[in-house]
């Protein structure tokens, strides 16, 4: 057992100075469970929880005789994915056997590819792309006992649904430098991964699983340091965290003379601690040889099509045609695209036939800004009780004027909560903007009235001690005046 | 008929009698059933071929074409809810839930399951004497072996106990055995028949293949096993229909005898034998040519590497977790790993693990696997550039006839060399044929052909014009 992850470990590092020193280098493996019908070398069904080892077969048992048959539609899949990332598309690759005896492998080796991947190279964004290859997933082993845990339990069984189920494994470059650059970029692979339907791309089930190669080097020098590998962190939050502390623990060996050792680690989130798995004393010898059951992949013409066609809008087309067509802002139109559940619901929301329509730049403000600041963190707005036609009518009514934007935030309080119609939140808690012009001169004189000092500072010109007077004003509405009027309206009686 | 009639009977010559209505289905089943039982019941005194007989006759008429002629199946093949060991303890007990492409084939066109035969483990040895069922003997001779792997399937069919058995061949198994009993084995081209259900000792070698009286029986057999199957990625469609052979000349074939395989190393008598042959082939018309095949003489060390480093890694699930043998009372995983693995191999299958994870290893892999390969690739294309000078190659199939049991047993690099002749059309994919070419010392002698690949029925003709040239006569063991 190591350290436990510090409470503020950028703050730290920054008081002493030491984050200057040092220069994390960050490389991800990513694997992904695909979205085929069927599993990567035999005709059984993928499973999602059906009661254990009712979704095998021969193959996928790795009994005697059985013999594995490469699913076709993953290779589409991975060709896909390689498209995506703008990888050169291997001609023919190899899948190899890596052997090692562990019980959730039916066949003491797994299927996978070595040095002949389906696709090399390319990018996503800033961070380039070594290779995706695919692969065989193992088994699930179920520790029976008190811990759950292998250590101290009873016995373990093994359940073969998930065994055998299609992987593509995305390995990048070492091109990443931060925790949070990490978090980011894998949040817009997963997008990617999502326009491309070759995926669920759900951490915490398990259909993207994510391992960090992390070393440190002095900063402004090219030579890596001696990296460690984090295994699978099954959520975006913890990936952050699990780099963070390893990148502190490295930092800390190395600010005090010592040497990194190369080793495979694991993050425990619960109590923010690494422990080590094995050592590079202990790291298997694969035994790789291409598996003589397996012809070579070989791609083709008519599969590259088949895999071009079948490509969707990609996350920096999307941003593109939203800054294009909609004339939104670029770091609106990049949100939205990079975080497709945003993109999407902005786009089913835009669509939605409300009268009046909102302004697509509006809509994407209350979207990314207010709607997704009340929901939990990373929670699909689509998963929510506000309905992307809810909010598009909202937005609508604010854009109009007939709510004003402070008693729209209200009427989405409430959406959050209850979920519902806008305009019926409206009418029930009396949330109309005010139209009677009268009524509001009433109630911004009392409020001049009110706060005579304020009023006094902002006739010599300071317009900020406009505040006071303006709150005042809208706690008397309730929020429903207009900003803008009561605004004018103040000035307007105030003579300036 | 009367038994002895129904005995003398090819599996074809059977069929065809059932066809006609002078045989019944289940007379044929019981006259075999009842000597394959016979010879499990006299225990050491008999031939020790079987490690399954079917209890009972089947109740159902077989369909044509093959009208339920009895079939003997090496124990390598898994046949659903029949004891399929592959001639291992560690896999005691196991019953498969699927039967092998192979044998399902066979009995789709009429076939009928009659018994499994004794092999050596995981088809790892020449001499039948690697299994856990205990050695099977030679019908010409007790003491002696029948050759291996398909060593029980070879001696049923010699014997009479079986009409014809369904064999294995990686290094040779199939035809070493059938030239050790004097009987046909014919390994076809590799990809032509498939592997699903067969247990895998090394998949890029392994084919199935018929061991026969005969070579129209093997021509038979191969017609109904040869197809490509959406379970077997290696497997291939045959380009044209098996055809039942019929030259009785071999007017303008061209014979190519590599110097390589026919010198140093052969047993005099052997090469006696494999030259009266070749004068019997002249007679029928062929011209007799030498050919080179400069690699050959590395295509056994190439073959002791490649197929025990696929043996090292298709024999890894072999692990006790989930069917056959697990050590008791494990005290954790590696425990139950070492000890159900220690306890589970016999010794060659264990030798040959350690050699092919040996050659595998980091370090080591390019020195072994790497060369292996790359002599496999010269030996391939050795053999295509000879057959653009001749149609067929031919060789004795084994360098001796039938040794003694335990002769060998404690040298395994003289085991290996029983494959001298037959590894590099293994190594090279091609389809290759024993046929008996005569006795040497009262013992049969094997005489091989080999030719390009798919070219079956062109190489099943040739043999069947030599056969009846040759008049080998294998009743005696039969009787």
């Amino acid at each position: 057992m190591r350290d436990g992850e510090p409470q503020d470990l950028d703050a730290g590092a920054a008081a002493d100075g030491r984050a200057e020193a040092f220069e994390a280098v960050i490389g991800l493996e990513i694997h992904v469970q695909l979205a085929t019908a069927t599993k990567m070398f035999c005709g059984c069904e993928l499973s999602f929880g059906e009661p254990p080892n009712t979704r095998t077969c021969a193959v996928c048992l790795g009994l005697p005789g059985s013999l594995p048959v490469a699913n076709a539609r993953a290779i589409h899949f991975g060709l896909m994915i390689g498209l995506a990332l703008g990888s050169e598309l291997a001609p023919r690759s190899i899948f190899h056997r890596k052997n090692y005896f562990y019980p959730d492998q039916a066949k003491n080796y797994q299927i996978s590819q070595y040095d002949e991947p389906l696709c090399r190279g390319g990018s996503l964004e800033e961070i380039r792309i070594h290779r995706v290859h695919l692969e065989e997933d193992a088994a699930k082993l179920i520790h029976v006992g008190s811990s759950g845990r292998i250590h101290g339990s009873d016995a373990s069984i093994v359940d073969f649904n998930r065994g055998g189920t299609p992987l593509a494994e995305i390995v990048t470059e070492p091109d990443i430098r931060t925790p949070e650059q990490a978090g980011e970029w894998l949040k817009l692979l997963r997008s990617t991964l999502r326009r491309l339907g070759v995926s669920d791309v759900n951490m915490e089930e398990g259909s993207l699983r994510c391992d960090a190669n992390i070393s440190l080097r002095r900063a402004g020098t090219e030579e890596l340091g001696v990296k460690t590998e984090l295994k699978n962190m099954n959520s975006f939050r913890f990936i952050e965290r699990g780099i963070r502390a390893e990148v502190e623990r490295q930092r800390k060996i190395l600010s005090e003379g010592g040497e990194v050792t190369q080793e495979t680690l694991h993050f425990d989130p619960a109590s923010g601690a690494l422990t080590s798995l094995r050592s590079k004393e202990e790291a298997h010898d694969y035994r790789y040889f291409p598996d003589p059951d397996l012809l070579p992949v070989a791609i083709d013409r008519e599969m590259i099509d088949l895999a071009r066609e079948a490509m969707p809008e990609l996350p920096a087309e999307r941003a593109a045609r939203l800054q294009r067509e909609l004339e939104l802002s670029p770091e609106s139109a990049q949100r939205l695209a990079f975080a497709s559940e945003l993109g999407d619901y902005f786009e089913a929301a835009l669509d939605a036939a409300v009268d009046p329509p909102p302004p697509a730049q509006m809509l994407a403000n209350w979207l990314t800004g207010d709607l997704v600041a009340r929901l939990g963190d990373g929670e699909d707005p689509q998963a929510s009780r506000v309905r992307p036609a809810a909010l598009a009518e909202l937005v609508g009514l604010v854009a109009a004027r007939r709510v004003s934007v402070g008693a729209g935030r209200q009427v989405l309080d409430s959406l959050v909560a209850e979920g519902g119609e806008p305009q019926a939140i409206v009418d029930a808690e009396g949330l109309a903007a005010m139209d009677g012009a009268e009524e509001l001169a009433v109630i911004v004189a009392d409020a001049v009235r009110a706060n005579a000092d304020a009023a006094e500072r902002v006739r010599e010109g300071n317009s900020k001690a406009i505040g006071p007077i303006v709150g005042h004003v809208m706690r008397e509405t309730k929020g429903r005046a207009d900003g803008t009027e009561v605004s004018r309206l103040i000035h307007e009686q105030l003579g300036v | 008929m009367s038994a002895t009639d129904v005995l003398a009977l090819s599996a074809r010559a059977a069929a065809d009698a059932i066809e006609a209505g002078s045989l019944a289905p289940r007379e044929l089943f019981d006259a075999y059933r009842e000597r394959a039982a016979a010879d499990v019941s006299a225990g050491e005194d008999g031939l020790n071929c079987f490690t399954w007989v079917a209890p009972e006759p089947p109740t159902d008429d077989a369909p044509a074409p093959l009208a339920g002629v009895p079939l003997a199946v090496k124990d390598l093949f898994c046949t659903a809810g029949i004891p399929s060991q592959a001639g291992s303890r560690i896999l005691a007990g196991y019953l498969p839930p699927y039967t092998a492409s192979a044998v399902s084939r066979l009995t789709e066109a009429g076939a009928t399951l009659m018994a499994k035969t004794n092999q050596d483990e995981f088809a790892m040895g020449s001499s039948n004497e690697n299994s856990a069922f205990g050695a099977v003997r030679n019908p010409w001779d007790r003491e002696r072996v029948p050759g291996g792997s398909s060593g029980g399937s070879a001696a049923a069919v010699a014997a009479g106990l079986a009409p014809w058995a369904l064999g294995t061949d990686t290094g040779g198994s199939v035809r070493q055995p059938a030239a050790l009993c004097g009987i046909v084995g014919l390994k076809p081209t590799y990809g032509a028949v498939s592997r699903y259900g067969m247990i895998a000792f090394a998949s890029s070698l392994d084919q199935a293949g018929p061991l026969t009286r005969d070579v129209a029986d093997a021509a038979l057999m191969l017609r109904h096993m040869v197809g490509r199957d959406p379970c077997d990625a290696t497997s291939l469609e045959f380009p044209e229909a098996i055809e039942l052979p019929s030259a009785e000349r071999l007017d303008g074939i061209r014979l190519g005898v590599p110097q390589e395989l026919t010198g140093e190393g052969i047993e005099a008598g052997v090469l006696d034998s494999f030259g009266a042959t070749l004068a019997l082939a002249q007679e029928l018309g062929a011209e007799i040519q030498p050919v080179h095949l400069p690699h050959a003489p590395h295509a056994l060390s190439a073959y002791y590497v490649l197929a025990p480093a696929e043996c090292s890694s298709n024999l890894a699930r072999y692990d006790g977790v989930r069917y056959g043998y697990r050590a008791p009372d494990p005290k954790d995983l590696l425990d139950m790993y070492t000890r159900t693995r220690h306890d589970g191999f016999g010794a060659e299958v264990k030798r040959r693990i350690m050699l092919g994870t040996y050659a595998l290893s980091a370090g080591y892999y390019d020195a072994y696997y790497g060369r292996a390969q790359r002599v496999r690739t010269k030996i391939a294309e050795d053999f295509r550039t000879a057959f653009a000078a001749v149609d067929f190659i031919v060789t004795p199939t084994a360098p001796t006839v039938a040794f003694r049991l335990g002769e060998k047993t404690a040298e395994p690099l003289a085991m290996y060399l029983n494959d001298y002749c037959t590894v590099p059309m293994s190594l090279a994919g091609i389809p290759a044929i024993s046929i008996p070419g005569g006795l040497s010392e009262g013992l049969p002698v094997g005489f091989q052909m080999a030719g390009p690949a798919f070219s079956e029925n062109r190489l099943l003709d040739a043999a069947h014009a030599l056969e009846g040239a040759i008049g080998f006569d294998g009743a005696a063991t039969r009787a």
